[in-house]
């Protein structure tokens, strides 16, 4: 059926084209920035002239970035935390989201509570401190044989205690809750044990859920920042992740937060040509680029994935 | 097959023909044992799914409600007490909120960054919280599948990105310390030399206090703006067709169908996330405020900024006294958790929709 378009729904169409293209382009803007800014020189990245294009191009920074053992060591501690991490995450989010979904457990309304009550009160932050130290001493006690916490590779705490997120457990619960019980009926009267009904039915058949909350529990790990900083300090730099090291270097090497003082900081000693801010930009688009690698993969299962319509208990 | 019969502890009367409850205390207590029984069979044989919510149960456990223990030491003497953690100390009841809210140099910063959070969660939703609707109503309007999607890779893209990055890119496009920034650069042509903002332009928009608040506002809307948006969106698409062509019959065109078709059918939703905003309202992103509030470097004093970004978290961060620090986050915590319960109980009687 054809008909006429109204005034103003031809105005409300273009403000939106308008509206979402603009939006859209600042979106991606500040990313395309950071990569005209790597490949310019020094002089140029702190005159501001960059503006979209390199400025007096040059690709040592990049290159300083390539070739620099402790930035890929932390790289390399980032990939090791968001895997085993994101693994670790799945396994006791699924189980337990698996248990609560299933109406003849008992007490389940408690166990709902004591999940949700994290959502409504946290401790805050010194109190977590307290209790992140209180577990790194027992694991030196554990692994090590002393009291000091920093005589064990803290990822390992990294990986264990942080990253919990009660909102991935309530959106897999969910998710299992709306496979209808038939399946389960007929795949228990084949013989299939829990752990079969699981793994053959209900994990195959929540996949665009499951896709989206390893999605965030990897991107949670792979951005985290604070809690890694936090309990490692400046004591154990082997172990710090990518986030970590850019942010400490960006602290002792550039002027974005205070004025570079060579005598107060670091000194640089890689010359002027290697460019100190560009090498902070060549660090934030390699720590991107895995993001950007596996993102296009998953987004497709947003819209199904995020489903928190059903919240109730 | 541990069901008892009726005849087990009834006792029949001939005379009358009626059924009587037996007064024994052993029948009783059989009961009861066999009441007990019967859920630790029901526990036995499902306790593979027990099993299965011990992982998650620990992890809680050790990590979320063992720090709520360690909040037993807002109650003790941290000061004179001389011992590693607060919780070992010297029992002094309230004294340490009453230092917080009223002793001098703690209650000066503590009700400023009290303030601070809660006028940065205000503002938070105020702007974030309409503007993923509206981005989801545009979404909408573009017939073009390709353009949309085109369009929603990019606008999702901020939300994965690192705080870390975030706040490089935030800091590096409003300026920093001493180096002017292209946003910086383009508010000062656009606002003339003279201008306040090309004043405070010249030290760094992020690192003056009047507008921060703005910046920081904005990374939030670009940060989570486009992802926010996929909820509304999926709620939209979901409308039937058919409410379409009813509205289409009785005469209404396009923007009378956005007030009477879309809008109530995404009313629900829109009050579930609202909620779920209230509820997180004073959680405001400590990692975002500690990178824009902090030094860094070999200094550790705060940004100039900071009477305007320091929230309570990054507060009790640099606090020295851990007993009064953990006493100012829990204050704050306590409020946030009766807000999200007081959201809560207003949504069930005004609207049938609750959370929880």
């Amino acid at each position: 059926m054809k008909r006429r378009m109204e005034i103003s729904e031809l105005i409300f169409k273009i403000v939106a084209y308008i509206f979402l293209i603009v939006f859209a382009l600042m979106c991606v803007y500040p990313f395309l920035y950071a990569i005209g800014s790597a490949f310019s020189s020094q002089a140029a990245n702190e005159a501001g002239k960059v503006v979209l294009w390199p400025v007096e191009a040059t690709g040592e920074a990049f290159l300083w970035v390539l070739t620099r053992g402790d930035f890929w060591t932390s790289y390399a501690n980032t990939l090791f935390t968001t895997f085993i991490g994101t693994i670790w995450s799945l396994f006791y989010s699924i189980l337990g989201a698996y248990a609560l979904s299933k109406k003849r457990i008992m007490g389940r309304r408690g166990w709902n509570f004591f999940l949700v009550f994290t959502m409504w009160f946290t401790a805050g932050v010194v109190a977590t401190y307290l209790n992140y130290q209180a577990t790194g001493e027992v694991f030196a006690a554990l692994f090590a044989g002393s009291t000091n916490m920093f005589d064990v590779d803290l990822k390992w705490l990294v990986v264990i205690a942080m990253g919990m997120n009660a909102t991935n457990i309530i959106l897999l619960r969910n998710a299992f809750e709306g496979v209808p019980a038939e399946i389960e009926e007929a795949a228990r009267i084949d013989g299939a044990t829990e752990m079969q009904v699981l793994t053959k039915v209900y994990l195959p058949m929540s996949k665009a859920t499951i896709a989206t909350v390893a999605l965030f529990f990897g991107i949670s790990r792979w951005n985290g920042y604070f809690w890694a900083m936090k309990v490692m300090g400046q004591q154990q730099k082997y172990s710090w992740p990518v986030q970590v090291y850019i942010r400490d270097f960006i602290n002792h090497y550039t002027n974005f937060i205070t004025t570079y003082d060579p005598q107060g900081d670091f000194a640089w000693e890689y010359g002027e040509e290697t460019s100190r801010n560009g090498v902070v930009y060549s660090m934030v688009i390699c720590s991107v680029i895995p993001i950007l690698v596996v993102y296009p993969f998953i987004q497709k299962y947003f819209a199904k994935g995020v489903n928190m319509g059903g919240v109730k208990e | 097959m541990f069901k008892l019969k009726c005849d087990d502890f009834l006792t029949y009367d001939e005379a009358t023909g009626t059924y009587s409850v037996s007064p024994d205390q052993q029948v009783r207590d059989e009961v009861e044992r066999t009441r007990w029984k019967d859920i630790g069979f029901k526990i036995l044989a499902d306790w593979r799914l027990y099993l299965m919510l011990v992982p998650m149960l620990v992890v809680y456990l050790l990590w979320r409600y063992a720090p709520m223990y360690e909040l037993v030491g807002v109650f003790k003497d941290y000061n004179t007490s001389n011992t590693a953690s607060p919780i070992d100390g010297y029992w002094i009841g309230f004294k340490n909120f009453i230092d917080v809210f009223t002793y001098g140099s703690y209650a000066g910063e503590f009700w400023m960054a009290f303030r601070n959070t809660f006028i940065l969660a205000f503002y938070g939703l105020l702007f974030g919280f309409p503007f993923p609707i509206i981005l989801a109503l545009f979404f909408n309007e573009i017939r073009s599948n390709i353009v949309r999607s085109i369009v929603q890779v990019c606008v999702y893209l901020p939300k994965f990105m690192s705080i870390v990055v975030i706040t490089t890119l935030a800091i590096a496009l409003f300026g920093g310390s001493t180096q002017y920034g292209v946003l910086s650069q383009l508010l000062i042509n656009i606002c003339g030399e003279n201008s306040s903002i090309a004043a405070a332009a010249k030290n760094g928009l992020v690192y003056s206090t009047r507008y921060f608040r703005a910046i920081y506002i904005m990374t939030d809307l670009w940060e989570h703006a486009g992802y926010d948006s996929i909820v509304f969106f999926a709620a939209i698409i979901a409308v039937s067709p058919t409410s379409y062509e009813a509205a289409q019959i009785d005469g209404a065109g396009k923007m009378a169908q956005m007030r009477y078709v879309v809008i109530p059918s995404i009313l629900s939703t829109v009050v579930i996330m609202l909620i779920m905003k209230i509820g997180s309202l004073l959680n405001v992103s400590y990692e975002k405020i500690f990178l824009f509030v902090n030094s860094g470097g070999t200094s550790s004093a705060y940004q100039p900024n900071y009477e305007s970004a320091l929230v309570v978290s990054v507060w009790a961060n640099s606090q020295s006294n851990t007993a009064i620090a953990m006493a100012g986050e829990m204050t704050n915590n306590l409020i946030g958790m009766i807000l999200v319960i007081g959201a809560n109980i207003v949504s069930r009687k005004a609207t049938n929709v609750s959370l929880y």
